[in-house]
């Protein structure tokens, strides 16, 4: 099971390839849409390439709730507990 | 028992393009003429789906008439008469006669010697659904010369104070023509890839059926489309992007073999989520006509062709891969030689 940090991690990588943010930024504090200024076409991207990278389902009406990339590790962590 | 035997259709052959041609509407319509009806923003349509300007078609500019002329255009590109076409596809979704085809009457306005005509319904996949039906009519004898033609006037399917869909949808025509190629070798069209979802048949549709339209209490209305867009997003972006992927395969090729990708330009994001995740090399060229053609549903990978060799991105034998997907859900792919 990969690591809350690990997770972050992997989560900047995929931000970074698919909005061009630096990965650097992409830190547990940050909120999506207003630090990292991720519209909701890119939140769905993210969602997509999250799901496929760390094995896990996030359903739709759960996205709504990732407002910061804490949140989102969060999620990934129980899910693929 | 009479004993008999049918005569079968001649040897398979190869079929490939042999001309392109588009027509699009002279009104342009701009995102600060869409959002004096919608609460919008120039800068929203802009980032959310690449459109600056669309073409909405005037009542003289009808579905018949543009079909005409981009067809015209094709034969023209091609060198073949009408006298030599043996079949017209039609597919579109905003001609609306329920019979007679619009084909039909194409046909004979283009001065065909009665050739097969008839049309067909698959949303944004029509032009690649066409084209495969087309591509099999020539291989198997069935037709020497097939004009298929994707044609819309979605602006009068819209509704112009919906958010969702009011500054996607346009209007106009593009054809190709399909003959015989000289030999395998010369083979311009692959594999289709192609299927249908009707699980999700509400994530696009017409809103109602004409007759609910019509009796509808407050007066008659029009069934406009609807949309929900988000989960539409992320079908067309993954979903398709593994079906365009299957079309290489079946061609025998692979994304470093490609010169262009002409995916159905339905929105910009999706054409670059696509993009992505097909690992496109950075020398393929990317279709972006939507930015100043909107979402023209079946017209728009033969119109995106059209000028993407008017502007040099593409040139006569490039290999392209074209990817068509909308409301059903439908979808079908496929490798082409451009001609
Ligand atoms: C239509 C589309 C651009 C909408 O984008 P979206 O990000 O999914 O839109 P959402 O409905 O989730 O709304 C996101 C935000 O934009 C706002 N919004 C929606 N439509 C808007 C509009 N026309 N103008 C301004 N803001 C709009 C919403 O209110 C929401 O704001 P909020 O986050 O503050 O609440 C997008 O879903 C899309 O293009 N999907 C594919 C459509 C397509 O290609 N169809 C044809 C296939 S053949």
């Amino acid at each position: 099971m990969a690591s809350t940090e690990e997770i972050r991690e992997g989560l900047a990588e995929i931000v970074n390839e698919i909005t061009g943010v630096p990965a650097e930024d992409v830190q547990l504090d940050k909120s999506f849409t207003d630090d990292l200024d991720i519209d909701s076409l890119s939140m769905v991207e993210v969602v997509v390439a999250a799901e496929e990278k760390f094995g896990v389902k996030i359903p739709d009406e759960e996205v709504k709730n990732l407002a910061t990339v804490g949140d989102a590790v969060t999620f990934i962590e129980k899910a693929g507990s | 028992m009479s004993k008999v035997t049918i005569q079968a259709a001649r040897e398979p052959r190869s079929s490939r393009i042999l001309g392109i041609g588009g027509y699009r509407p002279s009104r342009v319509v701009t995102n600060a003429e869409i959002i004096e009806h919608i609460d919008s923003s120039d800068e929203w349509i802009r980032t959310r789906s690449g459109i600056e300007s669309r073409r909405w078609a005037s009542d003289e500019e009808t579905v018949v008439s543009m079909s005409l002329a981009a067809a015209q255009k094709a034969l023209a590109d091609a060198g073949v008469q009408p006298e030599q076409v043996d079949c017209v596809i039609v597919s579109t979704v905003t001609h609306l006669y329920q019979t007679p085809s619009a084909a039909a009457e194409i046909a004979h306005k283009l001065g065909t010697n009665k050739a097969a005509a008839f049309d067909i319904s698959a949303a944004c996949a029509g032009f690649c659904y066409g084209l495969s039906l087309a591509s099999d009519m020539v291989r198997a004898g069935t037709a020497g010369h097939v004009v298929v033609i994707g044609v819309e006037r979605l602006s009068d399917l819209t509704d112009k104070t919906d958010r969702s869909t009011a500054f996607l949808f346009a209007d106009g025509a593009g054809a190709a023509v399909v003959g015989p190629a000289a030999g395998p070798a010369e083979a311009g069209i692959g594999p289709v890839v192609w299927g249908s979802d009707g699980e999700h048949l509400d994530l696009i549709k017409q809103r109602e059926d004409w007759r609910d339209a019509l009796r509808n209490e407050i007066g008659p209305t029009m069934p406009h489309l609807v949309m929900q867009g988000n989960p539409v997003f992320r079908w067309a972006s993954y979903e398709m992007a593994k079906v365009a992927q299957e079309a290489l395969t079946a061609a025998g090729v692979t994304v470093d073999d490609l010169d262009v990708f002409v995916p159905h330009q339905a929105n910009m994001r999706i054409t670059d989520a696509m993009a992505r995740t097909l690992k496109l090399p950075e020398r393929v060229a990317i279709a972006r006509d939507i930015a100043t053609q909107g979402n023209t549903s079946a017209a728009s990978i033969p119109l995106a062709i059209e000028r993407m060799l008017e502007t040099g991105e593409a040139q006569s034998g490039d290999l392209a891969l074209i990817i068509g997907f909308g409301a059903g859900l439908v979808y079908a792919g496929q490798v082409i030689r451009i001609p």
